[in-house]
């Protein structure tokens, strides 16, 4: 990481130069949409080439030559590749990825539909990871090498290698199905679909907003097992990272300074230390996020929660093409789009960085 | 290399002066003495030793599961289904009354197979991009490295799952969607690598001998980022198993009756409430390989490069 140095360093009062700023931008576009064309090339690949014969794949084995033409005529593979791949960009930016032979809607309708599911969970376990995790990785590197350090660096390593489909069954099995103390898998109970308007798509914020405190209470039991799940590995991931970057801290000498004050060990690691820590965690959790919505595919199929992970997988076994393509390219970009904005965040409260 | 190897003494003293000597008297000395101070650094970090304890034994259990288990993992008994763990059957049967223990220890095998197979097309690819990007630099670097940093910046499961939905499920194919998400890293490690090498005075030498610029890369530079590449590959290993597992789970890795673990907790989940040892079991022996593989590599890294040790 570049910024290895003390503390901030006051700005130099001018700021960066108008000029420097829009060489940066413009750098950040062009990437931004070199990826852009790097995910669609990619997923157009996929898509459209790799399959052995894209026309059998929606005509069927048993259609006539005539409407075999037709179909190859109408999804332009008579065109040359370049050219196919340029029609189908254009597609993608007017957001239309086609239609899902699995709702016969348009696959945006069913991305949007199916979308909050998936956020609101991983928004969950995000924010459960940082109040679980930071405090975890500041008490770690406090106490470098004793037995504290020693399992919260255990328990972090337990988080990444847990198959997080297994751990879900297994909770699954002692929590609903030994204990009873939690519901099964779904988002809410049935009797309960429905009945809040989805103003922001999240049940939980939206049965808060209309009072309905019992719809409110059984969505809040149904996420506990799904977002936990996620949240063990949230949790490895930003107690080893706040562990790392609070250690470099506490070895800087403006921390012996503060010590030498007289400061009490609270205010050092708090006030001095850990604000230092905070920036550099923005992208860390910025990357958290990110891979949580990815990461929540496999524990959307285990506990039926009806979001973009179970919409790609279920679309997957239906070969329905032009869904599981829409749905990566969504992701994807969520996915590109939070780290670029983690990323830029990072520069803007970091003057050293900027 | 050959002076060396005569000179392996009978008592351990001896060979314990070899090894710690101060004058390395050929390369294959300097070698084994480089190589016995890292494992004595290993050996006294016990969470590394659990992590390779684990992982020999899983080297173990995939070369011996012939004398290990009666079967091969694949025999099907209808009347003995879905028996709980008992004498006869240690780990209980699946619903097609085939006993999970040797489907356990056969697909050590499985596991094994993919992880090695990943690490072969990985590693290759990895130095290749990164080596040539970082010695040619220019316009050569900028593309592939752009290049690497689109396939970096993509959400891996997802796009294996793409991959292999559109390949066909299959072991092989999962093996292929796997390393085409994972080898960015390994590029742009070596690319580093190679930048704080390229400059340095033997290459030059090298260079002045009249070497080749691909003799300078395969023979000079590949060399030395190995370590570092190997290094990233064990802690890397855990994710690939994992990943692997969760395809196998989806249904889109290994195929039946093949006795992948991910694939056999996908099938012990509808007996979960009943029979739950045909679900959880196999996941028991997920986490304790990637459990392995995660202490192996924290360990080695460790070892291997001090300046991240204890802060990593």
């Amino acid at each position: 990481m570049a910024n290895s140095g003390g503390s901030i360093v006051p700005g130099t009062g001018l700021g960066p130069s108008p000029h420097l700023l829009a060489a940066r931008a413009a750098n950040l576009l062009f990437t931004l949409t070199l990826t852009f064309v790097g995910l669609t090339a990619i997923t157009f690949i996929i898509g459209r080439v790799m399959p052995a014969d894209p026309v059998l794949s929606i005509v069927g084995d048993r259609a006539s030559k005539e409407v075999y033409e037709a179909m190859y005529i109408e999804l332009g593979l008579d065109k040359p590749l370049i050219q196919q791949y340029l029609i189908y960009l254009m597609n993608v930016l007017q957001g239309d990825f086609g239609k899902s032979i699995m709702t016969t809607r348009p696959v945006l309708d069913d991305i949007i539909r199916f979308f909050p599911a998936t956020f609101e969970l991983a928004s969950v376990a995000t924010i459960a990871g940082i109040l679980i995790g930071v405090p975890m990785g500041v008490v770690a590197a406090v106490h470098q090498g004793r037995l504290i350090d020693h399992i919260v660096r255990v328990v972090g390593l337990i988080g990444y290698s847990v198959p997080i489909f297994w751990l879900g069954l297994v909770s699954l099995l002692i929590f609903y199905g030994w204990l009873g103390w939690l519901p099964g898998p779904g988002r809410i109970e049935v009797y309960y679909d429905g009945i809040v308007d989805p103003t922001t798509g999240f049940i939980l914020i939206d049965s808060a907003m209309q009072k309905e405190w019992e719809i409110f209470r059984n969505a809040l039991s149904h996420i506990v097992l799904p977002a936990s799940m996620l949240t063990t590995f949230a949790l490895a991931y930003i107690a080893r990272m706040t562990r790392s970057f609070m250690l470099d801290q506490l070895n800087q000498e403006y921390v012996i300074t503060a010590r030498v004050k007289g400061l009490s060990e609270l205010a050092v690691i708090w006030r001095h230390a850990f604000r230092n820590v905070l920036i550099q965690l923005i992208t860390i959790i910025g990357l958290t996020y990110a891979s949580l919505l990815e990461g929540s595919v496999l524990t959307e199929t285990v506990f039926a929660w009806p979001g973009i992970g179970q919409y790609i997988t279920n679309s997957l076994f239906n070969a329905d093409m032009n869904a599981v393509i829409g749905g990566t390219v969504v992701v994807g970009i969520c996915f590109v789009g939070i780290n670029m904005i983690s990323d830029a965040l990072y520069r803007i409260v970091d003057p050293r960085a900027r | 290399m050959s002076s060396g190897t005569t000179a392996t003494p009978n008592s351990s003293r001896r060979l314990k002066a070899w090894l710690l000597s101060d004058s390395p008297e050929s390369v294959f000395h300097a070698r084994c003495q480089r190589f016995y101070l890292g494992w004595r650094a290993f050996s006294t970090n016990p969470i590394a030793m659990i992590g390779l304890l684990i992982i020999v034994s899983l080297v173990l259990t995939a070369a011996f599961a012939p004398l290990l288990t009666q079967g091969n993992g694949t025999e099907q008994h209808l009347s003995d289904r879905l028996l709980a763990p008992s004498g006869d059957h240690w780990l209980g049967t699946d619903e097609l009354g085939r006993d999970i223990y040797e489907r356990i220890v056969w697909g050590a095998r499985i596991t094994l197979y993919i992880v090695g197979l990943v690490g072969i097309l990985v590693v290759p690819i990895g130095l290749v991009i990164g080596t040539v990007a970082g010695y040619v630099g220019g316009w050569v670097d900028n593309v592939l490295m752009r290049f690497t940093d689109i396939f970096l910046a993509f959400p891996r499961l997802i796009l294996a799952l793409a991959f292999v939905s559109a390949l066909g499920p299959g072991i092989e194919n999962a093996v292929l969607a796997i390393a085409l998400t994972t080898w960015s890293p390994y590029a742009r490690l070596a690319r580093a690598e190679t930048i704080t090498i390229r400059n340095s005075e033997y290459i030059m030498a090298a260079r002045l001998q009249g070497a080749s610029g691909l003799r300078i890369l395969y023979g000079h530079i590949a060399p030395l980022c190995i370590s570092s590449v190997i290094i990233r590959l064990t802690l890397d290993m855990a994710g690939i198993i994992l990943t692997a597992a969760g395809l196998g789970f989806l249904g889109l890795g290994a195929q039946p009756p093949l006795p992948e673990w991910g694939a056999m907790i996908s099938t012990g989940r509808q007996y979960l409430l009943d029979q739950w040892w045909v679900a959880t079991i196999p996941g028991i022996a997920i986490f304790v390989v990637s459990l392995g593989f995660n202490l192996l590599g924290d360990g080695l890294r460790d070892v291997l490069d001090p300046k991240s040790g204890s802060a990593g």
